[in-house]
């Protein structure tokens, strides 16, 4: 009697194995690895998720797993590779390494990686960059335009070359439209830590900064709670933080469209037109760009981003990215 | 000497927003702890604080509700820590280890059925916990921002101040506080004297976890307007730190909570404005920390039967 149960349970076991193979046949199907951050951080993450959900559910089957850890990266990256997944997307440079190893011991899956560009000698892997300088750089021209007091702050999360994109831009924005301006700045070295982000505007605010932008996850959460409280005006990143965090303090935000390059690199796949290598969003392409403003930003202020935006668009104008060109940059790690 | 009475006013005022939460999280502690009954289960306490309270809030618009009932969350977890370890007789550090998981586990489910994202909706002004002094003071001189950087804080950081006081009274000064010392010394000779032993450590690890609640919930409902998995991060852990560090009294960690958010606050200052490598700087609170635990504050006496479940007919 137990024998036969057995075999009924393995011939079950067997068929629903073979429905399931069937039906995922015809789909794509993309696996997402979150950072430490986890799918709901208001930023990348999540920003990624939201793009592969909005894929067609008929042809794309999404799943994602969060990362508590460190060490779990490869350990998501792999449970993808053993379920046939036809492409892995990556989230956040903090992954580069597992990425990287997992793209070399399997040469015939594709990966796609958030926010890196080590990994772009490897032909499997879509290193997806964004051009934060550039959509920093226009908030940065709408800080510098709408200060008073001539000084402005910017909290940055952490010290490394794609973050800093962030503040060079940022400064290089406020210093074109306000060249006498004074840009105190601060890094957090933490994503999370919404206390000191907070004590960080509040230092800001009481040295006179009547604008701040922040380019620092959870961090940046506590300096929005400072501006707004203080009756300042502050600048979000990533998403439209003003819809996001409802403070109507934010008068615009540098948004980053990292849904966007996630639903290109999964219709790429779906296509056969999967190519490995660098793929840089930027303002031409709608990669970023600038959320829209509150009526304290002045016409004239708009159009003078408007031209910016046409300028850099046409090629005729570029931002710096590296510190040694904007030396008023002075975070270090 | 601008420079000086501004950054000294940063300086207070990060103390007081770091130490808050902390506080509450350490009285707690000290309540569980002194009974008896070791509680490192504060995290998961405050992290269902932290939700419940803006949570509460959102829904009925009334920050003191929301406050309230993010003290009366983390007090349901600390029920259930109180019936694991005391009346099952449970070990204290895995119960309370149970508590962390469990605490942010729970929370996140619901945050997913209620809102479909782990994070809370931002709450309004109105439904923040209000600040006191807010305007009083003309921040346009060096004094006048001075004093609103300290003294216009939140009603809740004022709270906790007078809770301080209140703690230490019952514990010196009454003779539930006496009790409930004796409980946590030598349980079997408070039970001779008809003291009951299991009732009253059952109410100090509820206490306990009623104080933790609301330092969660001042967490979210202050610096910040919403709740999200990253909120409490920590803090629950370093209030019972601050609680070794007092010696197992109100008083003790009060001071060890202030040193905290004192050094938190320098390292604000000194990496907004020096050319410090920030690394260095963030090393600073747990730096001073270690430091001042071994010069100066000598060894920690733990309640005698602290860790050891009271077992009654032995």
């Amino acid at each position: 009697m137990k024998k036969i149960l057995a075999m009924a349970l393995v011939l079950c076991m067997m068929f629903a194995m073979c429905a399931t193979a069937s039906a995922a046949d015809a789909k794509i199907k993309v696996g997402m690895v979150t950072d430490v951050g986890g799918v709901n951080d208001k930023s990348f993450n999540q920003l990624a998720w939201e793009g592969l959900q909005a894929l067609d559910p008929d042809a794309f089957e999404v799943n994602y797993l969060e990362s508590k850890t460190d060490a779990d990266y490869q350990t998501n990256i792999n449970t993808f590779i053993d379920e046939e997944y036809d492409l892995i997307i990556t989230v956040g440079y903090m992954l580069a390494d597992a990425t990287r190893e997992a793209a070399m011991d399997n040469p015939d899956q594709k990966f796609a990686i958030v926010d890196d560009s080590s990994c772009a000698d490897l032909e499997n892997v879509a290193c997806l960059m964004f051009a934060q300088e550039e959509c920093s750089y226009l908030v940065g021209l709408v800080a510098g335009s709408v200060t008073k007091s001539n000084t402005v702050g910017y909290v940055q999360g952490m010290v490394s070359d794609p973050m800093n994109l962030f503040g060079i831009g940022y400064i290089t924005g406020v210093l074109e439209a306000c060249p006498e301006a004074t840009i105190l700045q601060y890094n957090a070295n933490n994503f999370g830590d919404i206390a000191g982000g907070n004590t960080a505007a509040k230092d800001m605010i009481t040295k006179g900064a009547d604008v701040i932008y922040h380019a620092a996850g959870g961090t940046g959460n506590g300096v929005m709670n400072a501006c707004d409280e203080a009756g300042i005006y502050g600048i979000g990143v990533d998403k439209d933080q003003r819809v996001e965090l409802g403070l109507e303090c934010i008068i615009t935000s540098a948004m980053k469209r990292v849904d966007v390059a996630c639903q290109d690199i999964s219709k790429a796949v779906k296509d056969d037109a999967f190519k490995g290598g660098v793929h840089l969003y930027n303002l031409a392409n709608d990669g970023v760009g600038i959320a829209p403003t509150t009526d304290v930003v002045s016409a004239e202020t708009l159009e003078k981003v408007e031209a910016a935006k046409k300028a850099i668009i046409a090629g005729e104008k570029t931002i710096p990215t590296s510190a040694a060109d904007c030396p008023a940059f002075t975070l270090n790690g | 000497m601008t420079n000086f009475v501004n950054s000294l006013g940063i300086i207070l005022f990060a103390t007081l927003v770091y130490a808050t939460p902390l506080l509450y999280g350490a009285l707690g502690s000290c309540f569980s702890e002194v009974s008896g009954v070791v509680n490192i289960g504060i995290e998961g306490m405050m992290t269902a604080g932290a939700f419940t309270g803006t949570v509460v809030a959102y829904f009925t618009g009334n920050p003191w509700i929301g406050f309230l009932c993010g003290g009366l969350a983390g007090a349901f977890f600390g029920m259930l820590h109180a019936v694991a370890t005391v009346n099952l007789g449970a070990d204290q550090t895995i119960a309370g280890t149970a508590i962390n998981m469990l605490g942010p586990g729970i929370v996140i489910m619901l945050a997913k059925v209620l809102f479909d994202s782990t994070d809370t909706i931002p709450l309004t002004a109105s439904q923040k916990i209000p600040k006191l002094f807010a305007g009083v003071f003309d921040t346009s001189t060096v004094f006048g921002r001075f004093m609103d950087n300290v003294f216009a804080n939140y009603v809740s950081t004022y709270l906790v101040f007078i809770a301080v006081v209140i703690v230490w009274f019952v514990f010196y000064k009454t003779r539930f506080g006496l009790r409930l010392r004796a409980c946590g010394e030598h349980p079997q000779a408070c039970e001779t004297l008809g003291i009951n032993v299991i009732a009253m450590r059952f109410a100090c690890v509820c206490i306990s976890g009623f104080l933790a609640g609301l330092g969660g919930a001042c967490v979210t409902m202050t610096i910040s307007t919403q709740f999200r998995p990253i909120s409490i991060v920590g803090q629950g852990f370093i209030a019972i730190a601050a609680v070794i560090f007092g010696k197992f009294r109100p008083q003790g960690a009060l001071i060890g909570c202030l040193l905290f958010g004192f050094c938190s606050g320098l390292k604000v200052v000194l990496g907004g404005s020096s050319g410090v490598n920030m690394h260095l700087i963030s090393m600073i609170p747990y730096v001073v920390t270690v430091i001042v635990l071994v010069l100066f504050v000598g060894k920690s006496r733990v309640p005698a039967a602290n860790g050891k479940p009271y077992i009654k007919a032995k």
